[in-house]
């Protein structure tokens, strides 16, 4: 059983940070819950909603349908009435519109007004969340002790929104107190993080010992700076807003190159920036991680939407040829170690490693257990005095084809050259037939040792399964619910999901695809593009595709009724 | 150890008999032994042409880059290791052209890197194309008609985005370079020397004798005087001023990031554990 919630309003109605409080409490009582973000690349107007979903155990997506919903404005209400059930509840100020007669759901709380009585109108939503609490028969003592500790240093702020928040308790109280029944909380009594994909992966980098990020503000990857930002003053990390991409990439070679753990972050755009900063990488043989958060192109295209449409794009861009390991975001969990992982990998094989996300990852807030710092890697894989070469040569050619790396500064007398033209094992330039061969063959080397380190797909699921659904990337959740629901109607279903991308790890998908009736990659984008990698790296074919590029995330629905329709 | 010019002096150069570069190089060389700056203290940042190959002439650290982007890992160097001596040294196309977005910026933001624009008003390694300092009316092969859009002027464009140190020298005065070098090397923050060279390929209108006929060192009494500075960086045609037109340090880069205090971030240990109270945040 779950409990959904939607609501709704114009851009600048302050809707997000009353969620993250009814969140976070929710969470801290011992509720499971995930939250999503639906908004318009606007500032102010428009419609914007938030979905929060509760449900026993850690929901992986949210669903049409609306128990309760809050309408900050009138439109919020049309828009989404059709997917209200007879049970459903409607919060709105009856000071700001009136719900249709025949409407019999309505709950009527003035939330203006009643913020205004409490010190100010900037607190309606605090009172919606008082009403929210008493629908679903829950006490006001957590969310304030929550508003306690978030206005801590503001004088007086916290009282005002505590009385708003019991006034639109009791305002809702008369007309419907505990008409919802809550799903089960969660039997361990442990903490639950309540996090989102980008702090998620902000604290993942510094967790990692990134010292510096440079990135120009770019939707959806902007909340990794804006973390990072908010840590730099109290841990050791510079962050800089660079002039534009181009300076972003090449502000964090230079850090690279210099001796600390860097990253730059954007969307596709401005990856499009950045590909000869990322062949430079490839030629210089400069650990970098890059993140990229993808969002619906072409161009411009959806800036606060999202899309699986730059698989291929960071496979393939930058000119000419050089290793590189791509990686993704999957779940929160995940998320975390993974992101580890792609610092690790760029420092130890010395070339560039992408980190695909996407706006549904990055706004998506989960209740997720605690993370495991042990689990963290941190090995530079600097080579120590005495263990290279005198004179210095930064690209000694080896068997891996990884160089023992020094960084300038730390070896008296020895020196770090390196170079973006073709060059000798010195890092000098070279237009030499018999050296390009020789440092073309070292670097893509490190191709083959990238390829023995990435994971194979998660396999969830049917151990015979009928039907293999193949996916990638933030996708996972909600291909997991449309499993569990094939698998409860009777069609045995398993998914294979990747993380790790780029090399292709392929020796499950073969085993499996050999096997299985019918298989279907799922993918947030027009033209199946992980599919196509697989056809180029094994030669097999899945039967059929289940595409969803409206700049919105999968439903579970969707993807199930695809599979049955198949049928 | 021994800080003689001609120990920081190696490889084998590419460039013309005759060329601006030479000097420049022995400018620098004589410059970081004089301020008695081991090697691999030392790095040079630079982009692609002729004048940014000189990592590979000098012995110290080198970033031999991208065309237009030398300036932006500079930066991220002087973040990663604050106690290194960052130089950055390319051609006018590389820096003023393909660069001018980093070096406009770069000059707001004021990182502590000495900044030498080999300055010889031609593209040099694609074969003689104006660059944004060259004359009107200069012809090439691309501007058959000849320049048709004014010169950049970088002194002018550096002081009035708030450059702290902005100098002119001229190649072939390889002791007032040398000199003007050192106090670029030591100013706190970013500072800007555009050299002026001939090219003996290319650049058949600011020959050496061109430059002779025109170039004179100002009694420069105060170096912060903001509006002399400006009046000195527009001069240009029969005469032309050398020297350190504007010195007055301000905020830097460095210092006005917090996690830049103490220890170089390059030299400081970590455990990911020490820092698991980061999810606290998030319970």
């Amino acid at each position: 059983m779950d409990l959904n919630i939607l609501v709704g309003g114009a851009a600048g109605q302050g809707m997000e940070t009353v969620m993250n409080i009814l969140g976070k409490s929710l969470v801290r009582e011992g509720f499971g819950i995930i939250y999503t973000k639906d908004y318009m690349s606007r500032v102010r107007g428009g419609h914007n909603f938030s979905r929060l979903r509760i449900a026993s155990g850690t929901p992986w997506s949210t669903v049409e349908k609306i128990d309760i919903l809050v309408a900050l404005n009138e439109e919020t209400y049309y828009l989404h009435r059709d997917h209200l059930p007879p049970s459903a509840r409607v919060i709105y100020d009856p000071q700001e519109f009136s719900l249709p007669e025949s409407e019999q759901r309505g709950i009527p709380v003035e939330l203006k007004k009643i913020a205004e009585e409490s010190g100010g109108r900037v607190m309606a939503n605090t009172v919606a969340v008082g009403a929210l609490l008493v629908l679903m028969g829950l006490g006001t003592a957590t969310v304030e002790g929550l508003l306690q500790e978030m206005f801590a240093t503001k004088e007086g702020v916290a009282e005002k929104n505590v009385s708003a928040l019991k006034s639109g308790y009791n305002a809702a109280a008369s007309f419907c107190n505990a008409c919802f029944t809550m799903p089960p909380k969660s039997n361990d009594s442990g903490r639950k993080l309540f996090i989102d994909g980008n702090q998620v992966l902000g604290m993942s980098a510094l967790a990692s010992g990134c010292r510096f990020l440079s990135a120009y503000p770019m939707t959806p990857s902007t909340g990794i700076m804006n973390y990072l930002a908010g840590k730099s003053t109290d841990y050791p990390v510079v962050v800089e807003q660079a002039e534009d991409e181009i300076a972003a990439i090449n502000m964090a070679l230079g850090a690279s190159y210099t001796g600390i753990r860097a990253l730059t972050c954007t969307s596709g755009g401005g990856f499009a920036l950045m590909v000869e900063g990322l062949s430079l990488a490839g030629m210089t043989e400069t650990p970098l991680v890059v993140i990229v958060a993808m969002r619906p192109g072409p161009a411009t295209g959806l800036p606060t939407r999202t899309e699986q449409g730059d698989l291929e794009f960071v496979i393939h861009g930058g000119h000419g040829e050089f290793p590189r390991a791509v990686l993704s975001a999957t779940s929160q969990e995940d998320a975390f170690y993974r992101l580890n992982k792609a610092f690790d990998l760029a420092d130890r094989h010395q070339t560039p490693v992408i980190f695909l996300s996407d706006q549904s990852f990055a706004d998506t807030h989960r209740s997720i257990e605690p993370f495991d710092f042990s689990r963290l890697r941190y090995d530079r894989a600097l080579a120590e005095e005495g263990k290279f070469e005198k004179p210095y040569k930064r690209y000694r050619v080896t068997d891996s084809g990884i160089s023992p790396r020094i960084i300038p500064g730390e070896h008296t007398g020895e020196v770090v050259l390196i170079d973006s033209d073709e060059h000798d094992e010195k890092g000098n330039i070279t237009e030499s037939d018999r050296v390009r061969r020789m440092m073309a063959e070292k670097r893509m080397r490190k191709l083959e040792g990238l390829a023995g380190e990435m994971d194979e797909p998660d396999l969830y699921g049917d151990s015979h399964p009928e039907v293999l659904l193949i996916g990638w990337g933030s996708t996972y959740g909600v291909m997991r619910e449309a499993v569990d629901a094939l698998s409860n109607s009777g069609t045995k279903t398993a998914m294979l999901h990747f993380s790790d991308l780029y090399p292709l790890p392929t020796q499950r998908l073969q085993d499996l695809l050999k096997e299985v009736g019918k298989s279907y990659c799922v993918e947030n984008n027009a033209t199946g593009q992980l599919a196509r990698l697989i056809r180029r790296e094994t030669g097999l074919q899945t039967s059929g595709l289940i595409l969803k590029y409206d700049g919105r995330p999968f439903l579970p629905r969707e993807i199930v009724e695809e599979v049955e329709n198949d049928f | 150890m021994i800080f003689k010019a001609e120990d920081y002096m190696v490889g084998e150069t590419a460039w013309c008999p005759g060329c601006g570069n030479f000097a420049i190089r022995e400018a620098l060389a004589e410059a970081l032994g004089e301020l008695r700056l081991p090697s691999h203290e030392v790095v040079i940042f630079s982009g692609i042409g002729q004048a940014a190959k000189i990592p590979h002439y000098l012995k110290v650290n080198g970033f031999n880059g991208l065309h237009g982007r030398a300036l932006p890992p500079a930066v991220g160097s002087r973040a990663a290791n604050k106690d290194l001596q960052v130089i950055v040294e390319s051609g006018d196309g590389d820096s003023y052209g393909e660069g001018g977005n980093h070096f406009i910026h770069n000059i707001r933001r004021n990182p502590d890197i000495a900044h030498f624009v080999h300055d010889n008003q031609v593209y040099g390694l694609t074969k003689g194309q104006a660059s944004p300092t060259s004359e009107p009316g200069m012809k090439t092969g691309v501007q058959v008609s000849g320049v048709s859009m004014p010169a950049l002027n970088p002194l002018s464009l550096a002081l009035t985005m708030g450059a702290g140190f902005v100098a002119r020298c001229f190649s072939v005065e390889k002791e007032h370079l040398k000199e003007t070098m050192k106090q670029a090397i030591n100013f706190p923050g970013y500072a800007l020397i555009d050299i002026l060279q001939p090219c003996v390929s290319f650049n058949k209108v600011n020959t050496f004798g061109w430059y002779k006929k025109r170039i004179y060192f100002p009694e420069i009494e105060d170096s912060q005087d903001w509006i002399q500075a400006m009046e000195y960086s527009l001069q240009w045609g029969d005469k032309i001023p050398l020297g350190i037109f504007y010195n007055n340090p301000r905020l830097t880069f460095e210092s006005s990031q917090k996690a830049l205090a103490g220890e170089p971030l390059c030299r400081r240990p970590f455990d990911p554990q020490e820092v698991a109270a980061l999810q606290d945040e998030f319970y």
